[in-house]
C-alpha cells in the first residue's frame, strides 16, 4: 500500500526566535558553514606558512586572548557600547525630527539639503580630536556620543525624509479629497510610508555609533575604554589582545544591528517583504 | 437640484499653456449615473478633479450638492476612487475602509459598524483582516469603492477605476458597481476610455474632445434598469455603442478642422 504524497508541501509554521530574525534555522546553514570554513581555511594558513603573530594571529590565539581578558574586554566593550548607543539615541532622534520639519516646511528643505548632503561629506572621524577638547579632554563619554551622534544624523535624515516625500501622489490627493489637515497627512501617510526608510537609516547608523566611538577613543579617552584598550594592546605588541578587542567592537556593532532589525520586525508587521 | 452644476468651466495650465478645458456647461442631477470618454488629452480627468476641488479652475463656477467645490470637498459631499486603488499597505482591509471615517472623527463602534455594511456591500466578508498585498487587483478595487462610499456621499467620482483590471474582472464589476449605485442611492460621475463600459453602466454618456477640452456630444442611454449580461447583448446597445463611436469619430473631426484652421 502505498502513502499518498501531500497534496502541497505548507510552508513550516514559524514561532519565536525563528518568526522574530524571519529565517528557519536551515537557511542560515550556508553562511554557518561559510564561517566555519573561512575561519578553517586562516588557522590553517598560519599555521602552514608559519605567518608572524604580529602580521596576523591564529583564531585560537585570538580565542585564547579573549578567554584569558575577558573581564577587562567585556568591561571596556560595555563602556564604548554605552557611548556608541547614547550616541545613536541622541544622533537618529535628531536625525528624524530634523526629517519631519524638512518634509513639513519645503522651503527648510530646498534651503538646507545641500548643506546637509554636503557635510554628509565630511569625514566626520578627524573632528575627533576637536570634539575630545571640547569635553574635558575626552575622559567622559560626551565626547565619543557627539561624534557616534554626527556620524549617525546624516544616514537617519537622508533615508527619513526621503520616505516622508516619496508618496504616492494619488494617496495625497485623497487626503486632499477627505480634507485632511497636514498634522493627519503626517500621521496617517507620510509617516507610515516613511518608516521601512527609517529603518534603513538605523541599521547603517547602528554600525557607524560603534564605530564612531572606537575610533573616537582612539584619540585619547577613559582607561577603560575599548578604543584605548586596543590602542594600547597593540603598542605594546600584545597583537592577539588587541584583535580580541576588534572582535568585541564588531560583536556589539552586530549586536546593536540586530536590535533594530528586531524592532523594524515587529513593527513592519504588515509588510510583505520583511516576513520572508 | 443638480448634484454638480458647471458653467462656463475653463482650465489652462500655466500661463499661455496648453488649454485642458473650454466652454464646459453641464448640469449632472441626482442619482444620475454619468459618464465622462473621450480621447486622451481631452481633460475629462482634469473635469473631475475640478468637480472634486482637487484642482482650481481658471474661470467658471462649480456648484456641487448647492455649495462651492470647495465647501463640498470640506464637507465630504464626494467620494473618489482612482485607477490605482491607493490602499495603505500598513493598514487592514477594514482598517483602509475606516480612514475617512477616522478623519471625520466618528466613534469606534459606530465605524466598526459602518466598515461591516460596507464589506458586505462590496462582499469582502472574510477578507477584513488581510492587508492589500494579499488581495487581487479587483478586490483592492472593490476596498477602494468601499472606502469612497464608507461616509455616504451624495456624490462618486470615479476616474478610470477599472482601467487596470483584465475584461473579465471589468465587467463583473462593472455589474457589481450597478448594485451598488442602486444601493447606495449615489449620483456618480465615472471617467473612461471604454466606450462599451460607458454605455453599459450610465444613464447619460458626456463625450469630450481634445485641444481644447470641450464637450462634443451628450448622450442618453436609454438601456432599461437593472441592466444584467444580457444587457450587452441587446441591438439597442449596439446602437448605442455605435452612436457613442460616431460621436468621438466626429469629435476628432472637429479638432483636426479646428487644427487646420489656425495652422
Amino acid at each position: 500500500m502505498s502513502v499518498p504524497a501531500p497534496a502541497a508541501v505548507q510552508p513550516l509554521p514559524r514561532h519565536g526566535m525563528a518568526r522574530l530574525v524571519g529565517r528557519r534555522l536551515q537557511d542560515w546553514l550556508p553562511a554557518a558553514v561559510f564561517l566555519v570554513a573561512v575561519i578553517g581555511a586562516w588557522e590553517g594558513i598560519i599555521r602552514w606558512r608559519h605567518v608572524q603573530q604580529f602580521l596576523l594571529p591564529k583564531p585560537s590565539s585570538i580565542a585564547t586572548a579573549f578567554w584569558d581578558d575577558r573581564s577587562e574586554l567585556l568591561h571596556a566593550g560595555w563602556f564604548t557600547f554605552q557611548e556608541a548607543l547614547g550616541g545613536f539615541a541622541l544622533g537618529s532622534a535628531l536625525a528624524i525630527l530634523f526629517a519631519l520639519a524638512l518634509a513639513r516646511y519645503r522651503f527648510f528643505g530646498t534651503a538646507l539639503m545641500p548643506y546637509a548632503i554636503a557635510a554628509n561629506a565630511i569625514p566626520i572621524i578627524a573632528f575627533a580630536p576637536i570634539t575630545n577638547q571640547w569635553f574635558s579632554g575626552g575622559i567622559t563619554k560626551s565626547s565619543k556620543i557627539v561624534i557616534a551622534a554626527v556620524l549617525c544624523f546624516f544616514p537617519v535624515l537622508v533615508n527619513t525624509l526621503r520616505g516622508l516625500t516619496s508618496v504616492n501622489p494619488r494617496a495625497l490627493e485623497l487626503m486632499e479629497s477627505y480634507a485632511a489637515g497636514q498634522v493627519q497627512i503626517f500621521r496617517r501617510v507620510r509617516i507610515p510610508n516613511a518608516l521601512p526608510f527609517v529603518f534603513s537609516g538605523l541599521k547603517v547608523a547602528a554600525v557607524l555609533s560603534m564605530i564612531g566611538a572606537v575610533v573616537g577613543e582612539y584619540f585619547g579617552g577613559s582607561f577603560n575604554a575599548l578604543g584605548v584598550l586596543i590602542l594600547d594592546r597593540a603598542r605594546t605588541f600584545q597583537f592577539t589582545s588587541a584583535w580580541a578587542g576588534v572582535f568585541l567592537a564588531c560583536l556589539f556593532g552586530i549586536a546593536l544591528y540586530a536590535g533594530v532589525a528586531i524592532l523594524e520586525r515587529l513593527t513592519l508587521r504588515w509588510a510583505p517583504s520583511t516576513s520572508e | 437640484m443638480s448634484v454638480v452644476e458647471l458653467k462656463g468651466v475653463a482650465k489652462q495650465f500655466g500661463r499661455g499653456g496648453t488649454t485642458a478645458l473650454q466652454g464646459i456647461d453641464l448640469a449632472i442631477e441626482e442619482r444620475e449615473f454619468v459618464s465622462l470618454i473621450g480621447p486622451s488629452g481631452c481633460g475629462k480627468s482634469t473635469l473631475l478633479r475640478v468637480v472634486g476641488d482637487l484642482i482650481q479652475p481658471t474661470s467658471g463656477s462649480v456648484v456641487v450638492n448647492g455649495k462651492s467645490a470647495r465647501q463640498a470637498r470640506v464637507d465630504r459631499d464626494y467620494g473618489i476612487v482612482f485607477q490605482d486603488p491607493v490602499l495603505y499597505d500598513w493598514r487592514t482591509v477594514a482598517k483602509n475602509i475606516a480612514l475617512p471615517l477616522e478623519l471625520a472623527r466618528w466613534d469606534r463602534r459606530r465605524r466598526a459598524e459602518r466598515v461591516r455594511a460596507m464589506v458586505e456591500l462590496v462582499e469582502l466578508q472574510g477578507f477584513e483582516g488581510h492587508h492589500p498585498w494579499q488581495l487581487s487587483g479587483g478586490m483592492q478595487q472593490r476596498v477602494s469603492i468601499a472606502r469612497a462610499l464608507s461616509f455616504d456621499p451624495a456624490l462618486l467620482l470615479m476616474d478610470e477605476p477599472f482601467g487596470a483590471l483584465d475584461e473579465m474582472t471589468r465587467e463583473r464589476l462593472n455589474i457589481e458597481l450597478l448594485r451598488i449605485w442602486e444601493a447606495s442611492g449615489s449620483t456618480i460621475v465615472f471617467v473612461t476610455h471604454s466606450i462599451a463600459e460607458a454605455v453599459f453602466l450610465s444613464t447619460r454618456v458626456v463625450v469630450m474632445s481634445a485641444r481644447p477640452g470641450r464637450i462634443s456630444d451628450l448622450i442618453p442611454i436609454d438601456l432599461p434598469q437593472p441592466r444584467t449580461g444580457a444587457t450587452r447583448e441587446e441591438p439597442r446597445f449596439f446602437e448605442l455603442v455605435t452612436r457613442v463611436r460616431e460621436a468621438l469619430h466626429m469629435g476628432a473631426d472637429l479638432e483636426r478642422a479646428a487644427a487646420e484652421a489656425t495652422a
